[in-house]
């Protein structure tokens, strides 16, 4: 008997595993309970983002006109205000005709901040770019040497931001370093203080600092010397991060294998050798992410000065709207304004921070 | 033992230490050092103390805490324990730091449960979950508190409708200008029994998981850890309540006129704080929970997948219970975070402690008396709640053998 040679149907090709059809499969349907969730947030979307839409782009009034602006209330946004108080709330009290001063002085700072985050600028003369950058950003903003001088109670909104985040992070990074290294010390009783410092300040909240920045800080200095509230809560604000920084700098020293120490001792460096030469460099290779999360906290709570008075993008927006009855009744408008501006920002940094990590990582690792 | 200690075999004595008083020695060095550190540091502060009563007298100002004994003269808009403007500061402070603790305590409970669930949403399947909690993290922490505080505060107060057109579920809980109205059993024997019959059951709960605990060491015999004692604790609950004549009032809250009657209510400034510090703390506390889920190795999901365990029980008996030990110091700094940033309520009018502070620093110029005390709260709050999260996390370290 001679078997008819039968070909079996060919079996169907394998489920894709790749593709836009298999992720969505895999992503939104992998199984009941995720495909009813997917439905349900699409569901949802459905019921909320037409009613986002409309009030956030195409019932909203862009124009700067009040009228227009009250007669949308409630189903529009009005970005009018921000149109009409842009310049205020980016600027403060600065006076109009010399607005070009603060202008040039934030781009230059922030090119600065910039300059300094990209590598291939790690130069020598990055240093001497401070040196020169910061005193130009305070002579165009105070005046002198040919400008009109312009006091610093009128100074506001994001210059004031940046600068009071940049000089905070920039005097405290030098004192956090020292206050890490007595930290760890052998001798007991800088070690001692140290950890009070570190631990009084980190226990206390920031607003009791800038209280006492405000309110103490001229009962300390001797009788009737009283130095500008500006400088006051620039101190404070240091006085604060470098407390945190320590901590910051404090994990990058631990990380360093005591071997190093070890080996650089018994070449015969000093202690202050060992340190400069050897651990630091390390230490403080391993904890430019974590200097970078200290410089957003940071960031984010320059914004607290506004309780006691300084002018900053969280105040100006106040000092905008709070005088002006036209406006002040689309205030959630500002805000969603400057939440913007302070998450762009914030979300930048904290991107270029991830980026950082994983470039001390690959040297880690090599 | 007896009687005669052994004579301990002596080895060549060492030579004698010599204190070497020279610049050279390390030893002496080290010692110099701290002198001047100490002295600066001392000289330092009698130079502030100094300028600081010099400032005082030229300016006038008294100083001393004997002005916590006179009456205060301010009222305050919450209060959990009594208090009107007659009473002493030292009273009106007092229910500053239970309104601090009363916000920071409810904050932490409420961003805990976000935070985790944020955290563990990280790691979901769906791709639309994975983004949102995403989202949810990337937005929320990189918005500034204060603005975060000050956007509740103004939805609360300016979008919600007024008192008379409040949003209602039910009748039972209203939503308006005034805040959030629920409704609370009437204060009576029968309530307090229930709370009492409450505190039992959960003794006898937790004695119950002790020795259902201590059996499924000595048998392998699972019992229910959850279902178990929340039933006994319900049922402590409903004995005391049908003990004490099983009372069924209810104060419901209801507009009246420009008020808001009967029930409970949460106050604007309240919930402005509260749900601020909620979001804000939560966004963090979802990447701490996320970091440290990660940090437990993928073979442990492997391992629990081909026991035949689904991904809920993995993620609750094996994944959650390692990554414990890696969340928690974090998890203590935000809580601490979260309450330190609770003196932000100044800046809404929540009358907590900073407030009061303020309002006692404006109305007697006693600024160092007013800023230490805000700073001595925070530091005892800081500070005990680190030791007791230092005591639970040296519980839930790994038993090293």
């Amino acid at each position: 008997m001679s078997a008819v040679f039968q070909p079996i149907a060919p079996r169907p090709p394998p489920v894709r595993t790749t593709g836009a059809v298999a992720w969505l499969r895999a992503n939104l349907f992998g199984d009941w309970m995720s495909g009813v969730a997917t439905l349900a947030m699409v569901a949802a979307a459905f019921y909320v983002l037409p009613g986002a839409i409309e009030w956030l782009f195409t019932h909203a009034v862009w124009r700067p006109d009040a009228d227009a602006c009250q007669k949308a209330r409630g189903e529009g946004a009005c970005w009018g205000v921000i149109v009409e108080k842009w310049r205020f709330i980016m600027l403060g009290r600065y006076p109009f005709e010399q607005q070009w001063r603060p202008e040039v002085a934030t781009v230059l700072l922030m090119g600065l901040l910039v300059a300094s985050c990209i590598r291939a600028f790690w130069k020598w003369w990055l240093g001497l770019l401070w040196l020169v950058v910061i005193p130009a950003f305070f002579w165009l903003m105070g005046g002198g040497f040919g400008l009109p001088r312009v006091p610093t109670d009128l100074w506001g909104g994001l210059p004031l931001t940046v600068m009071l985040a940049t000089l905070s992070i920039a005097f405290a990074f030098p004192l956090s370093i020292l206050v890490a290294l007595g930290r760890r010390s052998s001798l007991p009783a800088i070690r001692t203080l140290c950890i009070v410092y570190v631990e009084l300040v980190r226990g206390v909240p920031l607003i009791s600092v800038l209280f006492m920045a405000s309110f103490l800080f001229p009962l300390f200095l001797p009788v009737g010397k009283s130095p500008d509230v500006l400088l006051r809560v620039l101190v404070g604000i240091t006085l604060f991060a470098a407390a945190y920084l320590a901590e910051t700098v404090r994990g990058g020293l631990q990380a360093i294998p005591s071997g190093q120490v070890e080996a650089a001792r018994s070449l015969g460096l000093t202690y202050w050798q060992t340190q400069r030469k050897i651990v630091l460099p390390q230490a403080l290779a391993i904890v430019v992410p974590g200097i970078m999360n200290s410089f957003i906290a940071i960031f984010k709570d320059t914004s607290l000065v506004t309780i006691v008075s300084l002018y900053e993008l969280t105040g100006a927006l106040g000092l905008a709207l709070n005088s002006d009855a036209n406006w002040r009744p689309f205030k959630i408008e500002g805000y969603f304004f400057i939440a913007l501006v302070y998450f762009a920002f914030c979300f930048a940094m904290s991107r270029y921070s991830l980026w950082i990590e994983k470039r001390v990582g690959v040297s880690r690792t090599r | 033992m007896s009687a005669e200690p052994l004579p301990t075999p002596r080895g060549p004595s060492p030579a004698p230490r010599r204190r070497q008083w020279s610049f050279r020695s390390e030893a002496f060095r080290g010692l110099l050092f701290q002198l001047f550190a100490v002295v600066l540091v001392g000289c330092g502060i009698w130079y502030l103390a100094h300028n600081t009563l010099a400032n005082m007298a030229a300016r006038g100002i008294q100083s001393g805490f004997d002005f916590l004994a006179q009456p205060a003269g301010f009222d305050i808009g919450e209060t959990v324990i009594p208090y009107d403007a007659l009473h002493p500061y030292w009273r009106a402070f007092l229910v500053g730091v239970m309104n601090t603790l009363r916000v920071a305590l409810v904050g932490i409970v409420l961003a805990t449960i976000l935070g985790t669930l944020v955290g563990i949403g990280r790691f979901s399947r769906n791709a639309i979950v994975r983004g949102l909690c995403y989202a949810y993290v990337e937005f929320f922490r990189n918005i500034p508190v204060l603005i975060q505080l000050l956007m509740w505060y103004l939805f609360f107060t300016d979008w919600l409708p007024p008192i008379f057109e409040a949003f209602n579920v039910g009748g039972l809980f209203l939503l308006s200008k005034a805040g959030f109205s629920f409704p609370v059993p009437v204060w009576s024997f029968g309530v307090a029994l229930a709370l009492v019959g409450g505190l039992i059951g959960l003794l006898a709960a937790w004695l119950y998981r002790r020795w259902a605990l201590r059996k499924f060491e000595a048998t392998g015999r699972v019992r229910s850890l959850f279902w178990v004692p929340l039933a006994i604790v319900a049922a402590g609950m409903v004995l005391g309540w049908l003990v004490g004549g099983a009372p069924t009032a209810w104060s419901i809250p209801r507009a009246e006129g420009f008020s808001m009657e009967g029930g409970a209510s949460a106050t604007p400034e309240f919930l402005g704080v509260l749900l601020g510090l909620v979001f804000y703390t939560a966004g963090f506390i979802a990447e701490v929970v996320r970091a440290g889920i990660a940090s437990v190795a993928g073979g442990q999901v492997e391992a629990a997948g081909s026991l035949g365990l689904t991904r809920g029980m993995a993620m609750r008996l094996v994944i959650l219970p390692q990554a414990l030990r890696v969340i928690i110091p974090p998890l203590t700094s935000q809580y601490l975070n979260l309450t330190k940033n609770s003196s932000l309520a100044v800046a809404i009018g929540y009358p907590d402690v900073v407030s009061i502070a303020n309002t006692s620093l404006n109305q007697t110029g006693r600024a160092v008396e007013a800023i230490s005390i805000i700073m001595a709260v925070y530091l005892v709050i800081s500070l005990s709640t680190s030791a007791f999260m230092n005591w639970y996390n040296k519980r839930a370290a790994i038993k090293e053998r």
